[in-house]
């Protein structure tokens, strides 16, 4: 497991402070008071809990401040025990192991943007709208939830007046998509986080835009249909001189965890990117919820943890 | 120029040491180690009275300072010239002179392009350059200046392609970066001589960057594509260009000047180097650290910062000893070695932080190339001749390196 611990700190729970119904803010520091590491808007790290649970998190505090971390955690009722967790039982003073910062949803340069939130997405949009504004960018965020009592950050977001609209759906019903995305507009850049059926109705009404004028970061993994290959495929490792048969049962990182090839990985549903791998032959059937068209077309790397095989055979650069 | 000894003064602050030299003066840029040392005694920063900016010269030091780009600003500038105060002489860059988050788009494609995976499709071209080259030059005789003959040979045959610029005007590029890291420094004699050139060697460059002009499949032709999804403006786009034709030329070429001096100078690693075919991307990293082609870059304070008992005040510049912080003995064993045993990692040759050279895969890629088919070929490397430093304000340079080999 030593590659695992390579990118980890340890940090301590600075604080923890109850910002809605139903979340959580963390500040973290470094127990010996040092600097972190850079991240930009977008980016989330790793939550490695003392339970061994491993959860992503999108940093939504102030870049420039190079000693603090911040995350927001909603308590999942249906999760697998990571939230609740960090709800109900870790304490400041508490140490985590945090990897990271990644960053699969990086702010693009542009003159307008159009940010739709919905409920704990807030938190990778929170540090984004704050860049727009310093950065003198026209922007609007449209931020859905179940209540107003649910919605964290509405005291950071009262400051930026009428540029935020608040949509508590017991009051407003859901974010009326056609109003914000029905015209395509040539210079807006859209970015979109929150629940799975948000992204997809977000997706569609964003069909007819330009392309890339939307991104989207999945908490969730993307529905996926079935695999491209219903029989085994060979994967050879480049540097390590195997190959190893990846059975229909069976993921790439599993098979190649098999064979003594340790791979980072944390998420194992292909939304984190901690385990991308280098393609150098064969073709990937990508089933990530990360790469865009583009990427995917180029098919020079893969995520192993979900991601399999179109050819009967891949080179991994591992 | 003489250098005049260390003084301690009232100005401008009580703790601070003061130092009258010139760090761009000939005799510092013949053979900077007594200067740099000079400064690494005297303190954690010192101040320059000639041109009332400050110096970082210890590796702890200048570590630190380049890791917080929240303190030390790039944007100002990273030559003497503050851009607050006085106009640059080009549009500034939007990697090397801009901070977060402006920084961050440009910063992010290009690492993106310039990542080891995007390389691998160079690197049997690559070789099979190098091997040509190492070839045609051996024919020749044992004998050759390394400077012309390799060195700038090597990046001007594959560096260009790469980026994908026509072949017509390829010798700008070896005068443009010279004014510009020239131009890093005080307004010397050294940047008036290239001075009359200078504008007619920028627009030669920026014409090379735009979308029309550049090949299809270069790094150049995949930053417009970058534009095209919405990744940087089109604005922006041929400045990313332009960024790739300064800094991946006369650097690599110094780099690599750097390591055939290195292996002349120290037989014993040339013959490990030939045993062990795999220690060239050391090589490089240490002749990187052990002769830093980029000697220095400038900071500008954003508040007043505090370094040790001294404060640096907002909007000062600082100029950090890179060259001098990779050979501090607080920080590396017998730093005048050049040594493969020893682990570089760490160097502060390619910067360090968020400025971090973005090219620096490249630069590898082009040594290793380049060592790997002299290893093969290439029995001993001597110094056949006197070595002439090329004096630059912010590039360690050779203007020749006579070699002699024995072919293997």
């Amino acid at each position: 497991m030593s590659a695992v611990q390579e990118d980890v700190v340890t940090l301590r729970v600075a604080a923890k402070e109850v910002a809605s119904d139903g979340v959580v803010v963390l500040t973290l520091r470094h127990p010996d008071g040092a600097r972190l590491p850079d991240w930009a808007p977008g980016a989330h790290v790793d939550l490695i809990l003392p339970t061994g649970a491993v959860r992503q998190y999108s940093l939504c505090g102030d870049r420039f401040d190079a000693f603090r971390y911040r995350v927001g955690v909603l308590r999942e009722p249906d999760g697998r025990g990571g939230s609740a967790y960090v709800h109900d039982v870790l304490a400041v003073g508490d140490t985590v192991g945090v990897g990271g910062p990644r960053n699969h949803f990086p702010l693009v340069p542009s003159e307008r943007y159009l940010f739709v939130a919905g409920g704990i997405g807030i938190t990778p949009l929170l540090p984004m709208v704050r860049q727009a504004d310093a950065l003198d960018a026209d922007w609007t965020l449209v931020y859905g939830g179940r209540t107003r009592a649910s919605m964290a950050f509405l005291d950071e977001l009262a400051a930026h007046g009428d540029r935020v609209h608040l949509v508590p759906e017991d009051e407003c019903g859901r974010i009326d998509l056609p109003r914000w995305l029905a015209d395509p507009q040539p210079d807006v850049a859209v970015y979109c986080c929150g629940p799975g059926p948000l992204l997809d109705a977000v997706e569609r009404a964003c069909a007819h835009w330009r392309p890339h004028a939307l991104r989207t970061e999945r908490f969730v993994a993307k529905e996926q249909g079935a695999p491209v290959r219903d029989e085994p495929f060979e994967v050879e490792l480049a540097r390590t001189g195997r190959s190893v048969t990846v059975t229909p049962g069976r993921t790439v990182l599993e098979a190649v965890r098999s064979v003594g090839v340790d791979v980072l990985s944390s998420c194992r549903q292909g939304t984190c990117g901690t385990c991308e791998t280098d393609v150098l032959e064969g073709l990937p059937d990508h089933r990530d919820s990360i790469l865009d068209d583009a990427d995917r077309a180029a098919n020079d790397c893969m995520f192993v943890c979900v991601s399999r095989s179109r050819t009967d055979r891949l080179v991994l650069d591992l | 120029m003489t250098r005049t000894p260390m003084t301690r003064t009232i100005e401008p602050h009580p703790a601070l040491p003061v130092h009258h030299g010139d760090p761009f003066g000939h005799e510092v840029l013949e053979d900077p180690a007594a200067f740099h040392g000079e400064l690494r005694e005297a303190g954690p920063v010192v101040h320059l009275a000639r041109y009332d900016v400050y110096a970082m010269a210890r590796y702890a030091e200048v570590h630190a300072a380049l890791r917080d780009w929240q303190s030390f600003e790039s944007g100002a500038g990273v030559g003497l010239s503050n851009f607050r105060t006085e106009p640059p002489w080009r549009p500034p860059s939007l990697l090397l002179e801009s901070d977060p988050p402006r920084h961050d788009a440009p910063r992010r494609v290009l690492s993106g392009l310039l990542a080891p995976r995007a390389l691998r499709r160079l690197r049997e071209q690559w070789r099979s350059a190098a091997a040509d080259l190492v070839d045609d030059l051996l024919a020749r005789g044992p004998e050759f200046d390394a400077v012309p003959a390799l060195a700038e040979a090597f990046p001007l045959r594959v560096f260009p392609d790469a980026v994908g610029i026509p072949d017509e005007g390829r010798e700008n590029l070896l005068p443009y970066g010279e004014f510009l890291f020239n131009a890093f420094g005080p307004h010397n004699d050294l940047v008036a001589a290239g001075a009359p050139r200078a504008g007619d060697l920028a627009a030669w460059v920026n014409a090379q960057c735009r979308r029309e002009v550049l090949a299809e499949g270069g790094f150049g032709a995949q930053i417009w594509a970058a534009a095209d999804r919405g990744e940087i403006t089109p604005d922006q786009a041929p400045l990313v260009v332009r960024s790739l034709l300064s800094a991946g030329v006369d650097t690599t070429v110094h780099g690599l000047g750097a390591v055939l001096h290195a292996v002349a100078t120290f037989p014993e690693q040339w013959r490990r180097l030939r045993e062990q075919p795999h220690l060239a991307r050391v090589a490089f990293d240490e002749a990187v650290r052990w002769a830093s082609p980029v000697q220095t870059f400038f900071r500008t304070a954003t508040t007043d910062v505090r370094v040790g008992d001294a404060v640096v005040p907002a909007g000062k510049k600082i100029l950090m000893f890179l060259a001098s912080a990779n050979r501090d003995p607080g920080r590396w064993d017998d730093p005048a070695a050049f040594d493969l045993s020893r682990d570089p990692s760490g160097h502060v040759g390619f910067g360090f932080g968020i400025h971090q050279c973005v090219g620096q895969h490249v630069a590898r890629l082009e040594a290793e190339s380049l060592l790997t088919a002299l290893a093969e070929r290439v029995a001993s490397i001597e110094v056949a001749g006197p070595v002439v430093r090329h004096h630059n304000n912010t590039m360690r340079a050779l203007g020749s390196l006579p070699l002699r080999v024995r072919p293997a």
